[in-house]
């Protein structure tokens, strides 16, 4: 029997969450001072959270890596948060986002959970408005739109390119208005190194003190995710350095289950890379495919520059191969487009690994001012970095590693297999199927903060509120304690001579070479013997230096890559096991005459979902079903 | 190309510091600053000594993470960035460069060049907010909001909290990062409504905690990465006077 259930409420769809909402049991405000959340994560997500659940009179203790809540990746979203206000009266509703992402995921998305993040989009748009966030606006004071890829219509809110930085300051001020009215404690510059299981339940975690070296104990009620994705798996994306996958792993080793580990994003616009030495890549905007054409020579090898190639001796190739969505067609789809031309011979620079993005036409059309307002700061960015002035000519882009559709199983509930341990935002699996459509995560990361888990989480501790605070003396918080120290410990031991960056570098090179746009059954096969290969070298030859009990920037760093051989295993297995190409994830067996992803849903209609079995076991492979009721299941066409 | 390094190394918050000289070859200019410094901790680490620690994260100019004082300047050369965002092409073979962490008693050196910004945490606790409970807010459009002072207001907003101006300012004031959100929340009605106890109570904790005053000299408006404007202090000031009443 599956240990999957998900909880997904009956009655028709647009019903389901109002109905759950009126079902789910209710704490009431003077028992909710006498049950502690452990919140680990303080991006969007959890700062929205940490808000929502410290007004509600929750006690709150919010732990994040970073010195503080506002540095959280959730900061670098550039382009926008959708929304199904429409404010443009275009045809726009709560049904047509929920169908443009289920579509959007090529049809391995659960609807309920969809339908719910569509819903709560707009009141997490009034929740963000009213906490001060300042979204762009039209002269006449009302709020201006956008359009993103993958769809028809303009519901895109934005506040230039840094609606990701604008949106967590305004989760942020919520959770610090609460850190000072004491609801919630914020644990800076800690590390979560395990979770702590008692009687089943997620009852703590373990973490690392980043100053001191502290191997801390913390426990609660009920512990939730906010960790983000694992996208720095392939060492070079558009993540932060920090960003990592190891309390998403944590979780799993302790029988939380993890969901289409394989499915990753890879983004379409990001800057190539143009050096070794190189610690990530730098994303710009899927909101520049508004106005700007993609497009590489109509020859080969063509080193003219771009300035010199007359228009008719350009492929805009995203045109030619989708007339109805153009430039705006979802990110797995202009990704693989990209990589083919340049697979082909057409790519330009020096390496041949970048396409253009091109605004010549539309400076031209619209003027330089109207196009500095809307991604001023963008081209200000690329400008920067690799001294080209986007204004007078192209620029040059190529994809790289973005978002993790893939994460902790959750059921409706945003609940994992293990109860009491909840997971939210990006580190959950649930909304975006097998690709995320652009300005999707942070709506989704808004909604299950402020107003999702607030609820279901509720369900949830109404059983608790006879249980006293959770005591950290007991059995279980010290085999957990000596589990992290014994792994603390091994590491600094190896003492070896290569540093873990190396490591992660050639870890990453596999993933992308093996799992990223492209996957084929030997090529995943070799990474996988690839990754143990190298995971064996680690543990003889990793250097960490310096002390346990101290500032070790390295040993945050081994802890992680540890992780990430793991879960690169996983990922790779996951790949293996889904011989049918959907959305980002490209098994090169399954393709259409013209190279398009060939989905094979009688055989993998299914969100595969993984458990752990202990360290040397296989990982055993449960399937939840995929049923759609309301939308029709096509081949995800663009053209 | 060979380059000559200054930089501040301090083992713990209580240790005493100093600056450490290294010389590096084989510094291109393709790399970002931090990638260079990247470089020097892995020559460090071969060598069996220990990396420079130091804050970063986003790599590219937003998380506000990056706190170094290059050459004597928070950021380092150039208008209106961070350090992440500094690249190797502001400098020539030969060149010494001096590394040192934010200098303000405000922020204390936590190891080598990471200092605790938790002052400014404390500052925006103090009122950097407006009081709205989720599921209280009104509809998005129910109040029209000038595009210019949405615009003003988003400038202000873009306020990383980096720390640069207090570092650029011979003071070690704060003003620029507390009026920089109070102005922001003040230029929008739904957070004008709080701005006198905003202003009052912000300013307190900011002097409070170690803080200089504002003698409108500008260095951190010449300093800020994202070219917020001494203007705001100027609305401060007068928030701050109408909280009086």
């Amino acid at each position: 029997m599956s240990i999957l259930d998900a909880k997904i409420p009956s009655g028709p769809l647009a019903d389901k969450w109002a109905s759950h909402k009126n079902s789910v049991r209710l704490v009431n405000p003077a028992n909710r001072s006498r049950l502690d959340i452990i919140l680990v994560g303080t991006g969007l997500a959890g700062a929205a959270a940490a808000s929502s659940l410290g007004e509600m009179g929750y006690n709150v203790k919010a732990f994040c890596f970073q010195d503080s809540p506002r540095r959280a990746h959730s900061v670098a979203a550039q382009g926008g948060i959708n929304a199904a206000k429409n404010y443009r009266n275009d045809g726009d509703s709560v049904f047509r986002l929920f169908h443009d992402v289920i579509k959007g995921g090529d049809y391995r998305a659960r609807e309920a959970n969809v339908h719910r993040a569509a819903e709560v989009s707009n009141q997490t748009i009034d929740q963000l408005v009213a906490s001060g966030v300042p979204f762009a606006r039209d002269y006449s004071g009302y709020l201006d739109n956008r359009s993103f890829g993958g769809v028809q219509v303009s519901r895109t809110f934005y506040a230039k390119g840094q609606t990701g930085q604008q949106c967590l300051l305004g989760a942020y001020s919520g959770l610090i208005r609460q850190v000072a009215a004491g609801k919630v404690t914020m644990y800076p510059r800690r590390d979560m190194l395990e979770v702590v299981v008692i009687d089943g339940k997620a009852r703590g975690i373990i973490t690392r003190n980043l100053v001191t070296g502290e191997v801390e104990r913390h426990s609660g009620h009920a512990v939730v995710l906010a960790t983000g994705g694992y996208g720095t798996i392939y060492y070079l994306s558009t993540l932060a350095v920090g960003s990592n996958g190891s309390a998403a792993w944590a979780a799993h080793r302790k029988g939380a289950v993890f969901g289409n580990p394989s499915f990753v994003q890879i983004h379409p616009t990001s800057m190539p890379q143009l050096n070794d030495y190189q610690a990530k890549l730098t994303l710009m905007s899927e909101s520049l495919r508004n106005d700007g054409r993609i497009w590489v020579p109509k020859e080969k090898e063509d080193k003219r520059h771009p300035n010199s190639i007359p228009e008719d001796e350009r492929d805009y190739y995203l045109e030619r191969r989708y007339p109805a969505f153009g430039n705006l067609v979802p990110r797995d789809v202009a990704s693989r487009a990209a990589k083919e031309r340049c697979d082909a011979g057409y790519g330009v620079g020096d390496t041949g690994l970048s396409v253009y993005l091109d605004f010549g036409g539309a400076i031209e059309k619209q003027g330089k001012k109207a196009i500095e307002n809307k991604y001023g700061n963008l081209f200000e960015m690329y400008r920067k970095i690799t001294g080209i002035n986007p204004y007078e000519e192209p620029m040059r882009i190529y994809p790289a590693g973005h978002y993790t559709m893939g994460g902790l199983w959750v059921d409706y509930n945003l609940m994992t297999t293990v109860p009491g341990l909840f997971a939210i935002g990006e580190s959950n699996f649930s909304d975006h199927g097998a690709n995320r459509l652009g300005a999707g995560s942070l709506m989704q990361c808004a909604g299950d903060g402020y107003f999702i888990l607030p609820v279901t989480i509720g369900d949830y501790l109404a059983d608790d509120i006879r249980t006293s605070r959770i005591p950290v003396d007991g059995p279980e918080f010290a085999a957990a304690e000596q589990e992290a120290r014994d792994r603390l410990g091994r590491l600094m031991a190896v003492d070896g001579k290569q540093t873990v960056t190396s490591f992660h570098k050639r870890l990453g090179k596999i993933m992308w070479d093996h799992c990223g746009m492209a996957r084929s059954e030997a090529g995943l096969q070799e990474a996988r013997s690839l990754i143990a290969d190298l995971k064996e070298e680690f543990w003889s030859e990793v250097k960490v230096p310096g002390r346990q009990d101290r500032v070790n920037q390295e040993l945050e760093k081994a802890w992680r890559v540890v992780d990430f051989f793991e879960l690169a295993q996983l990922m790779c297995r996951d790949a293996l096991d889904r011989k049918e190409s959907c959305g980002a994830h490209f098994r090169e067996e399954s393709q259409t005459p013209e190279g398009e992803a060939q989905r094979i849903d009688d055989e993998y209609s299914y969100v595969a979902a993984w458990e752990h079995k202990g360290a040397g076991s296989d990982h055993v492979l449960h399937k939840e079903q995929l049923e759609f009721e309301n939308v029709e299941i096509k081949e995800r066409s663009y053209k | 190309m060979k380059i000559k390094l200054k930089i501040w190394r301090q083992e713990s918050p209580d240790s005493k510091g100093g600056l450490v000289d290294y010389e590096l070859d084989g510094v291109s200019k393709e790399m970002s600053f931090l990638e260079m410094l990247d470089y020097l901790n892995t020559t460090l680490i071969e060598r069996g000594e220990e990396p420079v620690a130091f804050e970063h994260d986003c790599r590219e100019g937003i998380c506000g993470c990056c706190s170094l004082f290059i050459n004597g300047r928070p950021h380092g050369v150039g208008a209106e960035i961070t350090t992440c965002e500094l690249r190797m092409t502001a400098f020539e073979n030969g060149n010494t460069i001096v590394i040192e962490p934010w200098r303000a008693k405000a922020f204390p050196v936590i190891r080598d060049l990471i200092v605790d910004r938790s002052a400014f945490e404390k500052i925006m606790q103090a009122g950097g907010f407006i009081s709205a409970n989720a599921g209280a807010a009104p509809e998005a459009n129910s109040i029209p909001i000038p595009k210019e002072l949405a615009d003003e207001a988003f400038d202000a907003a873009a306020c990383l909290g980096c720390g640069a101006c207090v570092a650029a300012c011979p003071n070690a004031s704060a003003m620029l990062f507390v009026s920089a959100k109070i102005s922001q929340l003040a230029l929008l009605p739904q957070g004008e409504v709080e701005t006198k106890r905003r202003a009052r109570d912000m300013i307190a904790k900011m002097d409070e905690l170690g803080f200089g005053a504002c003698s409108n000299i500008g260095a951190c408006e010449a300093e800020c990465p994202k070219g917020i404007e001494i203007s705001h202090i100027a609305r401060l000031n007068r928030a701050f006077v109408a909280s009086a009443f």
